[in-house]
């Protein structure tokens, strides 16, 4: 699974690192790292990231 | 017979219901009714970066999963009446819709002042802020100079004005409460965020009421309870909002505040009893949250739509397949509120319900951080923690999340 983050539309908010932590932190800055080729056993919480991103900043592709 | 489950409301709670049938394996017919030409589009833009830089759906639009391409979109017509009992649903053009599962996910509208003046519509220069179309109509108005009075200091009112102001406008802020945001945050935040605003140039009149508005068909100013008349162009007025129940006026159902639900999101009728088959979600949905106590309340929070569509997509695909129902209903949904917001360079950020908090000098306190500067608010209630509120120190409040509803002294 390929996961994108529009770096421009993302704010910081920090939402899609309580829905799927082990993709998406935040750093000591307070800014979002991820990590684009997640295995795919976390879809479903990459999925649930998707939803809860307030800028709706992150997509999923194959 | 293939079944059918209608959505009425086509914004984000009604997408997330329709994704969640989907995802839980119900393929029969999803039809979504939504009274704006649009298809679902992210609100909390319309106040912040959007305003600011520009208007068009395709800036907000939510992304359509593949799993809901087959869903069919009647948009443009709102529904108007709905039998419950015979499972039909009328829409403004006479077209009707029989079904097996409907959900009621048609959101607020802003309520309007009822005062002398002219009318409140766009060519008077009174707006409102609740729809696409409506920001694109307040845009237009938002140049430079322009003097801007907005009514209502809660959250979308003090983001329209840091956005008018940040664009040049000369921005006052109305409103009956003694301090910005007071409801939501309490005083001791409210008092930050007015000075936050006073510092770059926007002005309050507070404790004041609304007795009219001047002008012969364009608003020239807004006359207070105090008998000042503050000069205007515009007017924006977003005091609090209507629940979109009227469609469901000819039912049974307990539409005070809202819809009545149960913790499945099922409706009530008046008298008590939960209707399966019949969920609403969102804005306009009255459900008890564990987490809290087992009041009813409506959350007009951003996250709220999600949640609730998420439970009502699982819980009605069970009911109409036969499997699995009881032990939906009998499971627990206890979403943790969650609501952001941004004003000239100040990122709050709410989890839980402050609003709970309990009446104790001490209950709103301090946690972390500098009143004048960063800084995290608890709201609690005894020695429960009822919410979380940071201006900035983003990843530092997230910490408290998992504390909110319980006795906690602690980030955890
Ligand atoms: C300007 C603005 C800024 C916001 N900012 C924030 C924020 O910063 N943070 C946050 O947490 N939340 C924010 N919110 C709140 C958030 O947007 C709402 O919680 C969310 O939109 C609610 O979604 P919903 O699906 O319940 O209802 P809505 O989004 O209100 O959608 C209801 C839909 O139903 C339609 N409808 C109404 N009547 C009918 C009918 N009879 N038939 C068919 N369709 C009908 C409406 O036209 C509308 O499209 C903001 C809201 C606004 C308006
Ligand atoms: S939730 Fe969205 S905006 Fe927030 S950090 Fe994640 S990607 Fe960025």
């Amino acid at each position: 699974m390929r996961v994108t983050v529009d770096m421009d539309a993302c704010q910081d908010h920090g939402q899609c690192c309580f829905a799927a932590p082990e993709v998406f932190h935040l750093d000591d800055d307070g800014h979002l790292v991820y990590d684009a080729n997640p295995d795919d056993s976390l879809r479903e919480k990459v999925e649930d990231a998707v939803d809860v991103c307030p800028t709706q900043a992150i997509t999923v592709a194959d | 017979m293939p079944s059918r489950v209608v959505i009425v409301g086509a914004s984000l709670g009604g997408l997330r219901t329709a994704e969640a049938l989907r995802k839980a394996g119900f393929s029969d017919e999803i039809v979504v009714v939504g009274a704006e030409e649009h298809l679902p589009y992210n609100r909390p833009p319309l106040s912040k970066e959007v305003l600011a830089a520009g208007i068009s759906h395709t800036a907000v639009a939510f992304p359509m999963r593949a799993s809901v391409s087959d869903v069919t979109w009647r948009l443009g017509v709102p529904a108007a009446d709905c039998d419950i009992d015979r499972r039909v649903l009328t829409l403004a053009d006479g077209a009707t819709l029989d079904y097996d599962g409907l959900v009621v996910g048609t959101g607020l509208r802003s309520r309007r002042l009822a005062v002398p003046g002219p009318p409140p519509t766009v060519a008077a220069g009174r707006h409102s802020l609740r729809t696409l179309d409506d920001a694109a109509a307040l845009r237009t108005e938002l140049v430079p100079g322009a003097r801007i009075v907005v009514l209502g200091a809660g959250f979308i009112g003090c983001e329209v004005a840091a956005t008018a102001r940040t664009l040049g406008c000369e921005v006052t802020a109305v409103a009956i409460d003694p301090y910005p945001m007071v409801r939501p945050l309490g005083a001791l935040l409210g008092a930050q965020t007015q000075r936050r605003h006073e510092a770059h140039g926007v002005q309050f009149r507070l404790g004041a009421g609304v007795t009219a508005f001047h002008g012969d068909v364009k608003v020239t100013g807004v006359e207070l309870s105090s008998g000042e008349v503050l000069p205007a162009d515009v007017v924006v007025e977003a005091i609090s909002s209507h629940c979109n129940t009227e469609w469901l006026a000819s039912t049974d159902l307990d539409l005070t505040d809202g819809v009545l639900c149960d913790n499945t999101l099922r409706a009530h009728r008046r008298d008590g009893s939960p209707i399966d088959g019949v969920h609403a979600v969102g804005d306009l949905a009255r459900f008890p949250n564990p987490l809290f106590d087992d009041v009813p309340r409506r959350v007009e929070h951003w996250n709220i739509p999600t949640e609730t569509g998420k439970r009502v997509g699982s819980a009605l695909a069970a009911y109409l397949s036969g499997e699995g129902y009881d032990a939906a209903i009998a499971s627990e949904f206890a979403p943790l509120p969650a609501f952001w917001s941004d004003q000239f360079d100040m990122r709050l950020q709410s989890f839980g319900a402050p609003g709970l908090a309990g009446g104790d000098p001490d209950d709103i306190r301090i946690l972390e951080g500098d009143l004048e500067d960063e800084v995290i608010v608890g709201y609690h209630r005894g020695e429960r923690l009822m919410g979380v509120v940071g201006i900035g120190m983003l990843k530092s409040v997230m910490a408290y999340r998992s504390a909110i509803g319980h006795v906690a002294t602690a980030a955890s």
